[in-house]
């Protein structure tokens, strides 16, 4: 059945693996419905976007209740790098793409990438520090103009 | 569901997709292309065989795997396909609808 759905609006602020994922298969699925979609890379999801930081993103392990573990054992040097190794492998199980390949399918499918004004003055950081393929950096301003049409959704992640 | 298509009796499922990929010849992907308002030409054959290949193997369909497959980049996929080239093109090729997320 068709959806009704046009346009999804992603407003990504985090940056540990499980919360990019998210935004991004669900960006990619929209595409794949033949739905316009967008993120909105703004505070800490602008890791995702940064050339240097993007495939060193990680899952946190502490403060997290469903990793099963004790928060004190979490926190212990190497739980972080293991437990990310042990989901990306299981990601890579399913043919989820790491998130560079994952930014470059994204933008070859027309969705639209953008970095938060405030954030990126807030981190100080350039246009190089980007990765190439996003589509511009906009103030909350220009992004909600980007929702004025009809049957768009925003979601905050 | 049973319809005729292009002179041909096949069965569907609710949404189009053929349940029984050997009733598919060119001809009713030419017609279920027209109905998604594709018009068929010598690259969206490739992409059709392609998938058709990958079907025969029992291999899972994915938009990483149009990226990988050397066959298509992911733009022009979307270019020949609008509006969810991986259902479109599925549809026509007379397989079925991919389930994977990604």
């Amino acid at each position: 059945m068709a959806t009704t759905v046009k346009k999804m609006l992603f407003i990504l602020s985090k940056a540990t693996i499980e919360n990019v994922y998210a935004a991004f298969i669900m960006a990619n699925g929209a595409r794949m419905e033949g739905i316009e979609s967008e993120i909105f890379f703004t505070f800490f999801g602008l890791e995702a976007i940064q050339k240097k930081k993007l495939e060193h993103l990680k899952v946190a392990t502490v403060g997290n209740p469903a990793m099963h573990i004790p928060t004190m054992l979490g926190g212990l040097p190497g739980m972080e790098a293991f437990a990310t190794k042990m989901m990306k492998k299981e990601m890579e199980k399913l043919d989820m793409p790491p998130v560079g390949e994952f930014l470059e399918i994204l933008s070859d499918s027309g969705a639209k990438l953008w970095a938060c004004k405030l954030a990126v003055e807030m981190f100080h950081l350039k246009e190089e520090d980007l990765i190439d393929d996003i589509d511009g950096i906009l103030t909350i301003g220009d992004f909600y103009n980007r929702a004025n049409t009809e049957d768009c959704h925003l979601l905050f992640i | 569901m049973e319809t005729t298509i292009a002179g041909y009796k096949i069965n569907t499922t609710e949404d189009g997709y053929l349940t029984d990929f050997s009733q598919w010849t060119k001809e009713i992907g030419i017609e279920l292309a027209k109905e998604q308002e594709i018009e068929m030409t010598d690259k969206h054959w490739e992409v059709v065989e392609f998938l058709q290949g990958k079907h025969k193997e029992d291999a899972a369909l994915s938009i990483r795997g149009i990226k990988k497959s050397g066959v298509i980049d992911i733009k022009t996929f979307y270019a020949l396909f609008p509006g969810g080239p991986l259902k479109k093109s599925t549809l026509i090729a007379g397989i079925p609808k991919p389930k994977s997320c990604i």
